[in-house]
């Protein structure tokens, strides 16, 4: 019962790791490159919340999408002015820049915040759950979460597949150098796409904000779990990498069920033992 | 390695080159006899930039040549740590043995990583490595043995076995140091001059093309991975026997051993022998100037990592030889510096068999 309790709870991990994930994929599939700093992103999405709606007193949901609409738009900037101008064939440029994101985040953040472990309080969402038996028990909060993860990555699928933004997402990750032929323009595509990724990363922020501690050294963590659900599900499919995100969760809260100290090496343990025996992941690309 | 026309420059080309080898020899000399000139401090400092400088030409020979771009050298660098530590306190190795075994230990661990790791490629690959440390972390803080997650410290016994005072201690440890330096710096120019040499940059200039040319691009891009894992584990070994103490925390810090030792390479110009050391210089000078800034070191680190790819993404020294600056460290066969006075095919020998800088 127990090992059906920790099965549970991992796979209500999952969906946040599967939100982490999206929008490493959705960066990677438009632009071909692995932005380093994605964990810190999530991390900072997560200060705002702290910052707008504990430190600033804001209603919640104006709180949210206060930090939504400024990590879209930081997203967007980002992207045309900095992460543009290294784009190419030569993977180093855009991995040492996002490289040098993240430690500056993270000292930026220490230095406004300090070291200090924080966490949004969610007040009775805590400590609400569903109970089962005696062992067996689904938190309100966990549940919630998981749902919305799910509601967004549909979200995320319904504009690349009945949208005139996800046809362009779609063509720019088919072929980058065709879609400006046709009259794209790559500049503001990559833009869209990051603005997008970072709408995902802020939600995955305010998520991870109500769900654990955190300080300004969690995100290479946060980036190194994403990386891991999007390799286990396989490459380019959203659904793929939400398998991916759920199996990292369970491998993780069943890995914490032996010993507290194997969660995070059971996780990697798990990413390790797929790309040895499916290297592709288990569900290999559905779209590009 | 120019790829654009060098612009004319103010003094002759290998006269300046021959002035570079030279003051390259005379540092060399000079640091040789460093522990008779240099205060404690100085000598220690020296240490850490000797380990940084073999760490950095190790990542430069790895990303610059191979393209391999790996943000988890930090596991052979903590691999090599703690089996030193391991055969210098149970297996009773006498620290100059324990760390070359440790170096072949990091070697060793790094084909069967590296046979995980190369499933992934490009970015992917700089990421795998990474949770590659994580797990090399992870596992080394479940043995109690060697102080498990809060770590342990060398007993004095055996670092009392390099040297019985601290000075004929310091000493040794200060040409141990040295000597790695040397030998990843000239090693990696061997290596490049080599017919190694001549795979590695036809991989660096176009993979696919090397590859039609006969290059087999796998088979010598893993032998470098485990080449490069070696030395980096015999850096670390070195690095904390230095420190005297080892946890997972320090051991597989990424910060530490990847961030700065790619500043380092980045800074001085990657894909060249001279940039790493350079930038090292560089790193050590702009610490020393802004280490009491805490933090805003750090971001200032950081923004100068992105300015260099921003501005010119062939560091200071590509940018120099861009403009004309010959290389000290000659590993192209070219004809265009004789090629106005002497025949084509003698100055060709010439050049090739030229160990200017030495």
């Amino acid at each position: 019962m127990v090992w059906l309790n920790a099965l549970l709870q991992g796979v209500l991990l999952g969906g946040l790791y599967a939100l982490f994930a999206a929008g490493l994929s959705l960066m990677f599939g438009v632009m071909r490159f692995v932005n380093i700093a994605h964990g810190d992103f999530i991390v900072v999405a997560a200060y705002l919340l702290m910052s707008t709606v504990v430190m600033a007193g804001m209603n919640p949901f104006i709180g949210i999408g206060l930090v939504v609409v400024i990590m879209g738009i930081a997203g967007y900037l980002g992207q045309r002015f900095v992460l543009n101008r290294v784009l190419g064939k030569d993977i180093l440029p855009p991995i040492l820049v996002t490289f040098g994101m993240s430690i500056i985040l993270q000292n930026a953040l220490l230095e406004i915040f300090s070291a200090d472990s924080r966490r949004v309080q969610t007040g009775w969402l805590e400590t609400v759950s569903i109970q089962f038996n005696d062992v067996v028990a689904i938190g309100l909060l966990p549940l919630l979460m998981f749902v919305a993860a799910l509601a967004i990555l549909g979200v995320l699928q319904w504009i690349f597949y009945h949208t005139a933004l996800g046809r362009l997402l779609r063509a720019t990750s088919d072929d980058a150098e065709i879609v400006p032929l046709m009259g794209g323009n790559n500049a503001h595509i990559f833009g869209l796409a990051t603005m997008l990724a970072s709408g995902v990363v802020a939600i995955a922020g305010v998520l991870l904000a109500m769900k654990t501690n955190f300080d300004p050294t969690a995100g290479p963590s946060r980036l190194l779990f994403a990386f891991e659900a999007v390799i286990i599900g396989g490459l380019g499919s959203i659904w793929g990498t939400l398998a991916g995100g759920i199996v990292l969760g369970v491998a993780q809260t069943l890995g914490a069920q032996i010993d507290s100290g194997y969660q995070m090496l059971a996780g990697h343990i798990a990413f390790l033992a797929v790309l040895v025996l499916r290297p592709k992941g288990l569900f290999p690309r559905t779209i590009g | 390695m120019t790829s654009m026309p060098p612009k004319s420059l103010p003094f002759d080309k290998p006269a300046l080159r021959h002035g570079l080898g030279g003051l390259l020899a005379a540092a060399i000399l000079f640091l040789a006899f460093a522990p008779y000139w240099a205060g404690r401090a100085d000598l220690r400092l020296l240490m850490e930039a000797f380990g940084f400088l073999a760490l950095a030409q190790m990542w430069n020979l790895l990303a610059g040549y191979t393209g391999l771009v790996s943000v988890g050298q930090q596991a052979f660098v903590g691999l090599g740590g703690y089996v030193f530590f391991g055969l210098a306190m149970f297996a009773g190795f006498h620290p100059l043995v324990a760390m070359p075994l440790a170096g072949v230990a990091a070697a060793l661990i790094a084909v069967p990583t590296g046979w995980i790791a190369f499933r992934l490629q490009g970015a992917y690959f700089a990421i795998g490595t990474w949770v590659i440390a994580e797990v090399f972390r992870l596992i080394a803080a479940q043995f109690p043995a060697l102080g498990g997650g809060s770590g342990i410290s060398l007993p004095v016994a055996i670092a009392k076995s390099i040297g019985s005072s601290t000075a004929s201690r310091e000493m040794s440890m200060y040409y141990v140091a040295f000597t790695i330096a040397l030998l990843a710096t000239f090693g990696v120019w061997a290596l490049l001059r080599s017919h190694w040499g001549l795979a590695l940059t036809a991989i660096r200039d176009s993979e696919p093309a090397a590859e039609s040319l006969g290059v087999r691009t796998r088979r010598t891009k893993f032998l470098i991975y485990v080449l490069t894992a070696g030395v980096t584990g015999l850096t670390g070994a070195f690095i904390f026997l230095q420190k005297l103490r080892i946890s997972p925390e320090a051991a597989f810090s990424v910060n530490e051993w990847t961030a700065f030792v790619i500043f380092i390479v980045v800074i001085g110009g990657i894909g060249t022998i001279e940039g790493p050391i350079l930038g090292v210089i560089i790193f050590f000078v702009l610490r020393g100037l802004t280490a009491d800034w805490g933090t805003w070191y750090l971001m200032m680190m950081g923004a100068i990592a992105i300015a260099v790819m921003l501005v010119d993404k062939r560091g200071v020294w590509g940018a120099l030889q861009a403009r004309g600056m010959p290389s000290i460290f000659t590993t192209s066969r070219n004809l265009e510096s004789k090629v106005k006075s002497a025949p084509v095919d003698t100055s060709a020998h010439a050049e090739a068999g030229d160990t200017v800088g030495r």
